[in-house]
């Protein structure tokens, strides 16, 4: 639109542009620029571009699914996964796990855990053809609270090998064991923020209220509904392919709104290139700060959100 | 008469509960009509019912002859727009972008303000006197600010009727009184049909050329304001002891409260 919205779109490129680089020539091995672009290293760039695309996808999906979740819900502070599809993914991929599935068949296991609890949340808060924000938000956290305790109730009297390596993968890896598979997450997930994107406008009216969208001719319980079903069918798809990765989908929307504001016209696109970039570099980090050990990318992302979402509560309340 | 707004033996309210029962109106264009009543009297679920938040169980409501059940939800925000008591918005949009809303209703998904829009919020913000606050942000203005500009952003959708509830529950009496005039002079100079619940029986006596007095969801009483506000009237519906006298300048009435007032009755 307008001059800012463009400076800010170059400078988000620019730097997603110097993740990528940045995460392509850093490694177990540093290889330079210009011979990781060599034919001998075709293998090793390909192995980190699908991996870098990973870290874009989840990034971007994460963020997008917050950015609804906040509108949905009203509050600029709300997680992806507020609607219990983090503790259902690892409900499913615990029980498959004890069940014996090879793990080719967690992603699925993980997915449709996610798709219950989420479903179940839906049904609790349900009143009617209504689904009020209050309700949805303590739905949420009892359905996560009862899976993480199903989770560790299954976890100590199984026996199981292999369950301490699921944890490990719950807290988010962005290693891509298949590229099939990467490309159908990516499919959907970027189907996904097209969508969300499509509600911009609705999402604005939202965020004043529902009835005050109701007011300016939003059909306010069919979007909801909509968003809802996208967020879920995202962080679903994400889960299952890398795991829980906390604070992205608050942290970089909420950063990106001091920056570019709410509207969320600017906010997506914004948000999406801003937490690429951010997932980029955080799996960066996670490969080579203990390498060759990887740390789950969740461990950093925490690490790194907790303290700035302490400090956005803290200037929040200020203000208000 | 050219009659705007019908309601016909409408009841409903939320779930199975039933609040409003059996109410009827004909608002003529033009109008600026008050509902007063106490609390619980079902005045906010009147207007949720009159702007299709609600639906009703029985009864139809018709906008310009057209049944609003039947109308398409952007068709029917472009012709009515609501100001509620409740202001407070979490998120930081700027002003400009709050006025901008009001033509959501004008516009298609995804498609950008036209400079048209541009045109009509910026009157919307300059009648309301705020156009000098256009770049701050929503969250950090006054009350009194904030009122404004929700109510620029209503006038952004171009609305033939207008509807507010307890427009003032929140403003000092310096802003409540600069609010209503804002919306009475919307009323005459620019034809908005009004349709204004009101806590405060003065101000809905100085500003309404009628008045609704709701009593459990039911009309009590309907007329103008000398007729409808006569201290039988607001006895027996608010179970409080009063004495209407007359506004010294206008000759409106003026209700006056007493406080322990069954003592000096009995």
């Amino acid at each position: 639109m307008n001059l800012t919205v463009k400076r800010n779109t170059l400078i988000l490129m620019l730097v997603l542009l110097f993740a990528i680089v940045l995460a392509a020539v850093k490694g177990p091995v540093d290889i330079p620029l210009g011979q990781i672009l060599l034919r001998d290293n075709r293998q090793i760039l390909l192995l980190r571009l699908s991996r870098i695309l990973l870290a874009m996808i989840t990034g971007s999906g994460l963020a997008a699914a917050g950015i609804a979740m906040q509108a949905i819900l009203k509050n600029p502070l709300a997680e992806p996964y507020l609607l219990g599809t983090s503790s259902g993914a690892g409900l499913g991929a615990v029980v498959a796990t004890i069940l014996g599935a090879g793990a080719v068949f967690l992603p699925f296991a993980a997915f449709i855990g996610s798709v219950s609890s989420v479903i179940l949340v839906y049904l609790i808060a349900k009143e009617g053809n209504r689904i009020p924000v209050q309700s949805l938000i303590l739905s949420g956290v009892i359905v996560s609270i009862a899976m993480s305790g199903l989770i560790v109730f299954l976890v100590s009297v199984s026996a199981k090998e292999g369950l301490h390596g699921l944890m490990w993968w719950l807290w988010g890896s962005l290693e891509v064991y298949d590229a099939g598979f990467l490309f159908i997450v990516s499919a959907i997930v970027l189907a996904g923020i097209a969508a969300i994107f499509v509600f911009s406008q609705d999402m604005n009216a939202m965020s004043i209220g529902d009835e005050e969208a109701m007011h300016l001719g939003i059909k306010t319980e069919t979007v909801k509904k909509i968003l809802f079903l996208v967020t879920s069918l995202i962080t679903a798809s994400l889960v299952s392919i890398s795991g829980v990765i906390g604070f992205v989908g608050l942290i970089i929307p909420h950063l990106m709104r001091f920056i570019v504001g709410p509207n969320h016209k600017t906010l997506i696109p914004a948000s999406c290139l801003a937490a690429a970039a951010f997932m980029v570099l955080c799996d960066t980090l996670s490969r080579t700060m203990f390498a060759p050990i990887e740390i789950p990318i969740g461990v950093i992302t925490a690490t790194i959100g907790v303290p700035v979402f302490i400090v956005l509560l803290k200037t929040k309340q200020r203000i208000t | 008469m050219d009659i705007l707004l019908e309601a016909n033996n409408i009841s409903g309210g939320y779930d199975e509960e039933m609040i409003i029962r059996d109410f009827s109106l004909r608002l003529e264009r033009g109008e600026f009509l008050g509902i007063i009543g106490p609390n619980g009297s079902g005045k906010s679920t009147l207007l949720r019912l009159l702007t299709r938040i609600l639906v009703p169980r029985i009864g139809n409501i018709s906008l310009g002859g057209e049944d609003i059940a039947r109308m398409d939800r952007k068709e029917l925000s472009r012709k009515l727009a609501f100001v509620s008591q409740n202001t407070f918005v979490n998120f930081s949009f700027s002003v400009w972008e709050m006025v901008l809303m009001g033509r959501i209703p004008h516009l298609a998904r995804l498609q950008s303000e036209t400079k048209k829009d541009f045109m009509i919020a910026e009157k919307a913000l300059s009648l309301t006197d705020t156009l000098h606050l256009k770049n701050r942000k929503i969250d950090e203005l006054s009350a009194g600010e904030r009122q404004r500009v929700i109510l620029a952003k209503a006038l952004a959708q171009e609305p033939s009727l207008l509807f507010l509830d307890e427009p003032t529950a929140h403003l000092d009496i310096g802003h409540q009184i600069q609010a209503l005039d804002l919306v009475k002079k919307m009323n005459i100079e620019n034809g908005i049909t009004v349709v204004i619940v009101l806590h405060d029986l003065n101000l809905a006596a100085e500003y309404c050329d009628r008045i609704i007095l709701l009593e459990k969801g039911r009309t009590f009483a309907e007329g103008r304001p000398e007729e409808v506000l006569s201290y039988q009237n607001i006895e027996a519906v608010y179970k409080t002891v009063v004495v209407v006298n007359k506004n010294p300048v206008n000759s409106k009435p003026h209700v006056v409260l007493v406080p322990g007032g069954e003592m000096h009755v009995n």
